[in-house]
């Protein structure tokens, strides 16, 4: 078992975003955590990740608690997050942006080197010395999940890899995941695109206004039309 | 023309030290975001310990080792300061965090005085840069030739730093997004730690190197913080290229400013920084900061006029304060009428800050401007108390509409930084223009006129302007214009999207606080018979924002409270203590980690948690 988050709450201020949310991530395991707009998708991540302050239930790594960790602890036990609004740091090249997440290798994880990382982002190889507010939205994207591999995490929390991307990219995109798969990487992936989130997952999470509706293989969740449209269609 | 050479020369040696100054304000705002006030405290600190260690040993060594020896030791001591103190104000408002570094300036003043003793102390001549060189004919001191190089030295290396080694990327990374570092497994904590240092330690060593130029000396930390707050505010905040850049202009500028307009050479400083103000708001190399995290004065609960119970509790407190001329003597008339006069003055920065959110690092420019309009009619146009009374406001009007017009197009800390700096050129007029001003020995003999002339006709004067303005501000609260203030203080974007000009709005509420401050410094002016260019300065501007402070900043008029306590607190302290700065310092750097609500804020949270007293105070 990689990760196992059990009966997660959060809120920000007076507002509860989630509810007694709880799941489980396999080692080499991609996990899918599908829900509309508001979800809470991208609050489960940051809570898992430290960034939510007021948040409680259990988050358990590799066998080890992390729910009262502060971020960059979380981050060096080999937990790495891809926020989905890119964030990179736009005043500093793409090496630097690369320099930032470089942590040590570690045991049980795969190693990451820049030259294995431009194998994996062709377009980055290009760029090297190129500031990050010199780069398209897809070059950006890929920059993200490359800074965060630096850091040869055993879990990446990717939040929405595909949002707002030309759908020649998103084919990238799959292809860089399940790469990242074959490695041995562990994933949680959040998507709100179904059809994405089934090439490259092995299981489905389905969370609605903070609950958790639905857990169970993509192969079943595809022969599954009435919960597709009751918690995933628009 | 070899004059000029020289002079310029002498410009660029200047500009060393304030760059070094400068260069780790910039650095320590651009990663943790505060604006240290206390780094003015730190360089002189510096100055101080190189004096002491410089005389502890000898040789060249000495005075090289003494040097570094000292910036090390005082950034050691800037380590322990963020530990103790910065980290618990990191999510602060602005305000807050330039109020508490404020605070440790004023306690390190009192430490420098009983460490060092009240005397300049001129420390030695640099080894190896005794001598002068001949430059054109004229003699050059070599220190200063070595100065100069120095600067782009030391900025070469800080480029190096930030450039090539794992810690400076970290630095400019966190520069950008602080949780995103933390995301990729950076401590942020120490990071903060050793930037504040590295921070202190320019600043520090800024100090210690000027030494071979000027004595160290007590007023060194505020007037290197002015200087440095503008060439961060011409430079631009974060960058260390702009300090650089900021700081030879700064120092040419004094340097040929003295030239020029020997009696107010500050005032060509004050036309370059407006001037690029006017085109590059963030000053040359600075960037646009984002909207400040925290609103100042925004509050969840709703502000509401005065209850009708409340109203008459009020009218029974006023009705006892009216009744003290009956029970007190004179000396605590007088303690009343200053206490009323800066009851007006705070409660006229509350309505900029609070209502505003516009926290002014400068009021008592308005508050003194106030002062010498009164005083200037009275004595040098002869005009009767009734008119003067009121051209100490106009001058003050006058003076906030310029200096407003400016400050109003910035924000959060470089609307601090700025109208602190103009706050500092009205007081280096003052000080200055001595054919006008008295200069130093200010204005005497600003009598009252015979209707108010004894200490309980003046209470009363003061008491019924006071209450009036006070009344007027609170009323303004709650008008139409009040809202729009408040609605362009909550969202630019908004209140614009409804037709509200930012600018506009700001301006007319500077140009209102101004006047009502220059109300209260005209009749601080009658109260003591004369003027002095202090009434400009900081501490001045510093007792009304810890008055508002103290009272609450979250609240409508918690200033008039504030005033009261601190100004009581602060005549007592003077009668009882040598070392009142220590105590005030401390008594702020408090009030800022302890109770940010302050007074009134803090007893408004227990009356609403009280039933009865809830019930009571909600009555129609």
């Amino acid at each position: 078992m990689k990760l196992a988050v059990s009966n997660l709450e959060a809120r920000y201020g007076p507002a509860q975003i989630l509810f007694d949310v709880s799941f489980t991530v396999g080692d080499g395991e991609v996990v899918a955590l599908l829900g509309r707009n508001g979800a809470g998708k991208s609050t489960t991540l940051r809570s898992i990740i430290g960034l939510v302050a007021d948040r409680s239930g259990g988050i358990e790594f590799q066998g080890e608690d992390i729910s009262k960790l502060r971020t960059h602890e979380i981050a060096r036990r080999g937990l790495g997050w891809v926020p989905e609004d890119r964030r990179i740091f736009t005043e500093l090249t793409v090496l630097e942006n690369l320099e930032v997440g470089r942590q040590p290798p570690r045991a049980g994880a795969p190693t990451w080197t820049a030259d294995k990382l431009f194998a994996l982002f062709p377009n980055l190889a290009e760029m090297r010395q190129r500031l990050g507010d010199r780069m398209s939205g897809g070059e950006q994207q890929m920059l993200t999940i490359a800074r965060t591999l630096m850091g040869n995490p055993a879990l990446v929390l990717l939040d929405e890899p595909s949002e707002g991307l030309a759908p020649k990219i998103v084919e990238q995109m799959a292809a860089a995941i399940l790469a990242m798969k074959r490695e041995g990487l562990a994933l949680v992936i959040s998507e709100q695109n179904l059809r994405f989130a089934r090439l490259i997952s092995d299981r489905a999470v389905i969370i609605e206004k903070g609950r958790v509706r639905y857990a169970g293989t993509m192969a079943e969740l595809a022969a599954n039309p009435e919960i597709r449209d009751a918690y995933l269609a628009v | 023309m070899e004059f000029l050479v020289v002079q310029f020369l002498t410009g660029l040696a200047s500009a060393a030290s304030l760059f070094l100054a400068a260069s780790g304000l910039s650095i320590i705002f651009g990663v943790t975001r505060i604006v240290n006030f206390a780094h003015g405290a730190f360089y002189m600190l510096g100055a101080y310990v190189a004096v002491t260690l410089t005389e502890w040993w000898d040789g060249p060594l000495g005075f090289w080792g003494g040097v570094l020896v000292a910036a090390i030791a005082v950034a050691v001591l800037g380590a322990l300061t963020e530990v103790s103190l910065l980290r618990r104000i990191y999510r602060a408002p602005e305000l807050f965090q330039l109020l508490a570094t404020f605070g440790l300036t004023l306690m390190m003043q009192d430490i420098v005085l009983l460490v060092w003793g009240p005397v300049d102390l001129i420390g030695p001549r640099a080894p190896g840069f005794k001598g002068a060189v001949q430059i054109l004919g004229q003699q050059v001191p070599s220190y200063e030739l070595f100065l100069i190089v120095l600067g782009p030295a030391v900025l070469a290396v800080l480029w190096l730093l930030f450039h090539r080694t794992r810690w400076g990327v970290l630095v400019r990374a966190a520069t950008q997004d602080r949780d995103m570092v933390a995301a990729l497994g950076v401590n942020q904590k120490w990071l903060f730690t050793s930037v504040f240092a590295l921070g202190i330690f320019l600043a520090a060593l800024g100090g210690a190197l000027q030494l071979p130029r000027e004595a160290a000396s007590h007023n060194m930390d505020l007037r290197i913080i002015v200087e440095v707050f503008v060439v961060v505010v011409i430079g631009g905040l974060g960058s260390v290229t702009g300090a650089f850049l900021a700081a030879v202009i700064v120092s040419e500028l004094n340097a040929f400013g003295i030239l020029i307009l020997p009696k107010i050479s500050l005032v060509l400083v004050f036309i370059v920084m407006a001037a690029v103000l006017v085109v590059r708001p963030w000053g040359l190399l600075g960037r646009k900061e984002a909207a400040p995290r925290q609103v100042l004065g925004a509050t969840i609960h709703p502000w509401r006029p005065l209850s009708q119970p409340q109203r008459l509790a009020l009218a029974a407190v006023l009705a006892l304060a009216a009744c003290l001329p009956f029970v007190s003597g004179n000396y605590l008339l007088t303690v009343g009428s200053e206490i009323l006069i800066f009851i007006l003055f705070a409660q006229s920065l509350q309505l900029l800050m609070t209502v505003g959110g516009l926290a002014s690092f400068g009021h008592a420019a308005y508050f003194g401007l106030g002062s010498y309009g009164a005083a200037l009619a009275a004595k040098s146009l002869g005009l009767p108390m009734g008119i003067a009374l009121l051209a100490g406001p106009v001058l003050a009007l006058a003076g906030a509409f310029i200096f407003g017009w400016f400050s109003v197009r910035l924000a959060g800390v470089y609307f601090a930084m700025l109208t602190l700096a103009f706050a500092q050129i009205a007081w280096s007029i003052a000080f200055q223009w001595v054919d006008v001003t008295g200069g130093d020995n200010g204005i005497l003999g600003v009598w009252p006129a015979a209707l108010v002339g004894t200490p309980a006709r003046f209470y009363w004067f003061a008491f019924v302007v006071t209450v009036a303005g006070v009344f007027c501000l609170r009323a303004l609260t709650f008008s139409p214009f009040g809202y729009a203030l408040r609605a362009a203080r909550d969202s630019e974007l908004r209140a614009e999207a409804i037709g509200i000009d930012r600018r506009r709005v700001q301006l007319t509420a500077f140009m209102i606080a101004g006047s009502f401050a220059g109300i209260a410094g005209a009749l601080f002016a009658y109260l003591k018979g004369s003027v002095f260019p202090e009434t400009l300065a900081i501490p001045y501007s510093v007792d009304a924002l810890v008055m508002v402070l103290l009272g609450g900043v979250e609240t409508v008029s918690g200033a008039v409270v504030g005033a009261i306590v601190y100004k009581a607190l602060a005549i007592w302290l003077m009668s009882e203590t040598e070392m009142s700065k220590l105590v005030l310092g401390a008594v702020i750097v408090a009030i800022v980690v302890l109770s940010p609500k302050g007074i009134v804020g803090y007893l408004s949270d227990i009356a609403r948690r009280t039933p009865w007293l809830a019930a009571w105070s909600n009555k129609a």
